[in-house]
């Protein structure tokens, strides 16, 4: 067998197994997703993330803006601080703002509903680090069969 | 008392033969290496790794194509065909990437390894390099279980990364899912250390075993033409199942306890 | 002169069936030296036991006065550098072309240069007479012509010992007759010591300088050509005439052929 051959189609092989570990590393699990631009960071105290994840997305009526880039417990009241990743092609949102926990589908991922609020004197642009006041939390299915249950119960008497 | 016999010496048989695929992998891992070794390898490795890339990219495409077609029938139900990213790549990259290629690479490979050594064997060129004073077990069994080693797991990720695309294919281009989130929810979803780097030590134990297994079975074959293919057909017997017993095991150990 | 290789008293057992018992020979030094015998006999297996691929249940194998038998490893890859085998299917490397299936053992074993190798390859091969087929693989080659090229491998390293493995088995007459030659040549330019182990009783008689006739677990016979021509043992001439029935029996050991056929079923 021709030498030059063989040890060109082992370069070969070497090259394409390179190719697809770049490939599941950069296209598959990507880890700084997106994050080639700027972001800032945003924050969120929700009563309940439900199965909200890191790296979740932040969604615009389903543009994508940003993702989840932490979640953790506040030391103080103990309820959920969402960071939120924002790019800074997406800047200058009114203060008013709401977000929400959101699922894609009836059993797909949940993401970050973010909505956009009215713009008026006085109210001022979210910059870092702000908080976000105004925000709803997930909708947990046993929460809501519980509660469905007892208005029944309430509205029998 | 002949049938507990037959168990005892099917049992002493079986121990035995373990312990000279032992003896076998130990003589040819721990000689001495040459540098004349790496060139043998590389010869292997073209062998056994490039010559088995055109059956692990065609399987790749079709299976990972295959896998977008049946998951959108099931996800677009629930409105979910989204998730079609994460569906395809985590099978292919946890489970259908190493375990496919292995069991192709001990179709394709291993049961070739097998007939190559058993056929050195009965045309007497293990004896002779003996003779000449030549190791077999670093000259002819050591390269070949280090190519196998390195090219299993290298065409389980060609394999994986291929199968991704032929999804992406099917799903995007054909069925019509949004690019952005097939990429998107997978990129998501998909965690370099739990779920390739996972996959890629599946492979690697996989490779150890499956090429183990092919080259003891014709080092330990019987010199005749019924010898060696009843070696090569427990080649590709063993391994088999072998890779899909350890792929339980693995996976109970990699998921299954959080 | 002393002698290369000493058998002592060498029994050797495959699982429960004895194939040696209790052999002794000596090969002499810069000799040829034939061992004969029926097939089946386990011939090949000598010579694996001379080579120490095997080793023996009990006695001893000496090679140049050294014990094979209680050799350590590298001890005895140490001493098969000075012995060659010549198997009998020629046992040629397929992937490999004639030139470096003969420069094979120079470059595992010696640190010489591509050029000095090329030149020891062309003339080993000369020897045998194949240097024009140097570049041919094995699989294109004869049967006649893989065991000459075989044979030019085994001299590569210019060995003391070269061990024959039926050299003439499926030889055409011609093919026969150059190997027949080779061997009786090589052994006398190159003074080494051959062990022809066939069963073709008159190519060995031409060229031997001594003979052994093994059967039966042991030796029946042994003298030079003359002697065992002139041997009044039953066996020896059975052997030597190609007799078909007489102390070597023509019927494997069975029971009575009437009480099989007849008799009650077991």
């Amino acid at each position: 067998m021709n030498k030059y051959k063989t040890e060109l189609m082992v370069g070969v092989f070497v090259v394409l197994t390179i190719g697809a570990i770049l490939l599941l590393a950069l296209k598959v699990a990507n880890q700084t997703m997106s994050s080639a631009g700027d972001t800032y960071s945003l924050y969120a105290k929700f009563d309940n993330i439900g199965g909200l994840k890191v790296r979740s997305a932040v969604k615009v009526g389903g543009v994508t803006i940003g993702r989840v880039s932490d979640i953790h417990l506040d030391k103080d009241d103990y309820t959920p601080v969402v960071t939120l990743n924002i790019s800074t092609d997406y800047e200058g949102f009114p203060d008013t703002s709401s977000v929400s926990i959101l699922t894609s589908g009836l059993l797909g991922e949940q993401y970050v509903g973010f909505q956009p609020g009215f713009s008026f004197d006085g109210v001022e642009d979210l910059k870092n680090g702000d908080y976000l006041q105004d925000t709803k939390s997930a909708l947990v299915l046993e929460d809501l069969i519980g509660q469905f249950l007892f208005n029944r119960g309430g509205s029998d008497d | 008392m002949s049938f507990l016999q037959q168990v005892g010496a099917n049992t002493i048989a079986r121990i035995a033969a373990v312990g000279r695929a032992g003896l076998m992998l130990s003589g040819a891992l721990f000689a001495a290496p040459k540098l004349k070794n790496v060139s043998l390898t590389v010869r292997q490795v073209y062998v056994v790794g490039v010559q088995s890339l055109l059956i692990i990219v065609v399987s790749g495409l079709f299976i990972g194509m295959v896998m977008a077609l049946q998951g959108y029938t099931i996800l677009v139900d629930y409105g979910a065909e989204g998730s079609l990213g994460p569906m395809v790549s985590l099978s292919l990259l946890r489970e259908l990437g190493p375990v496919v290629t292995a069991l192709l690479f001990a179709g394709r490979a291993g049961s070739a390894l097998t007939a190559e050594i058993g056929l050195m064997k009965a045309t007497e060129q293990l004896s002779s390099l003996e003779m000449m004073a030549v190791d077999p077990l670093r000259r002819v069994v050591a390269p070949r279980f280090w190519a196998g080693i390195i090219s299993m797991p290298s065409l389980a990720l060609i394999f994986s990364a291929v199968g991704i695309l032929g999804g992406h294919l099917v799903g995007v281009d054909w069925l019509g899912v949004d690019s952005g989130s097939y990429w998107s929810i997978m990129q998501s979803t998909v965690e370099w250390q739990k779920d390739v780097m996972n996959g890629v030590i599946k492979s690697l134990v996989f490779a150890l075993v499956v090429t183990w297994i092919a080259i003891f079975k014709g080092y330990d074959s019987i010199p005749t033409s019924e010898g060696i293919s009843k070696a090569t057909t427990e080649t590709v017997v063993f391994s088999s199942l072998a890779v899909l017993g350890l792929d339980f095991v693995l996976t109970a150990l990699m998921f299954g306890i959080e | 002169m002393g002698n290369l290789v000493e058998i002592e008293n060498m029994m050797f057992r495959r699982g429960e069936r004895v194939i040696y018992d209790g052999v002794s020979f000596v090969v002499p030094k810069g000799k040829i030296t034939a061992v004969m015998g029926p097939s089946g006999i386990g011939k090949t297996t000598l010579l694996k036991l001379i080579g120490g691929q095997l080793a023996p249940d009990e006695g001893d194998i000496r090679f140049d006065g050294s014990s094979i038998v209680s050799m350590n490893r590298s001890e005895l890859y140490q001493t098969r550098r000075r012995m060659s085998m010549l198997f009998q299917s020629g046992a040629l490397f397929t992937d490999m072309t004639v030139h470096d299936n003969v420069a094979f053992p120079l470059k595992e074993h010696t640190k010489l240069s591509d050029d000095i190798i090329d030149t020891i390859v062309a003339l080993k091969l000369q020897a045998v007479g194949l240097r024009g087929a140097s570049n041919m693989m094995p699989s294109e080659l004869s049967g006649g012509m893989a065991r000459r090229a075989a044979l030019a491998r085994s001299i590569a390293l210019d060995p003391d010992l070269i061990m024959y493995d039926e050299p003439f088995a499926g030889q055409d007459p011609i093919s026969m007759g150059v190997l027949v030659k080779l061997i009786r040549q090589l052994n006398d330019a190159l003074d080494v010591t051959s062990i022809v182990v066939t069963h073709d009783v008159t190519e060995v008689l031409t060229i031997a300088d001594y003979i052994y006739i093994l059967a039966d677990k042991r030796i029946i016979g042994e003298g030079t050509a003359d002697e065992i021509r002139n041997s009044d043992s039953a066996l020896v001439q059975q052997f030597l005439k190609g007799e078909a029935d007489g102390p070597v029996p023509f019927h494997y050991p069975a029971g009575d052929l009437a009480d099989s056929l007849f008799g009650e079923k077991s």
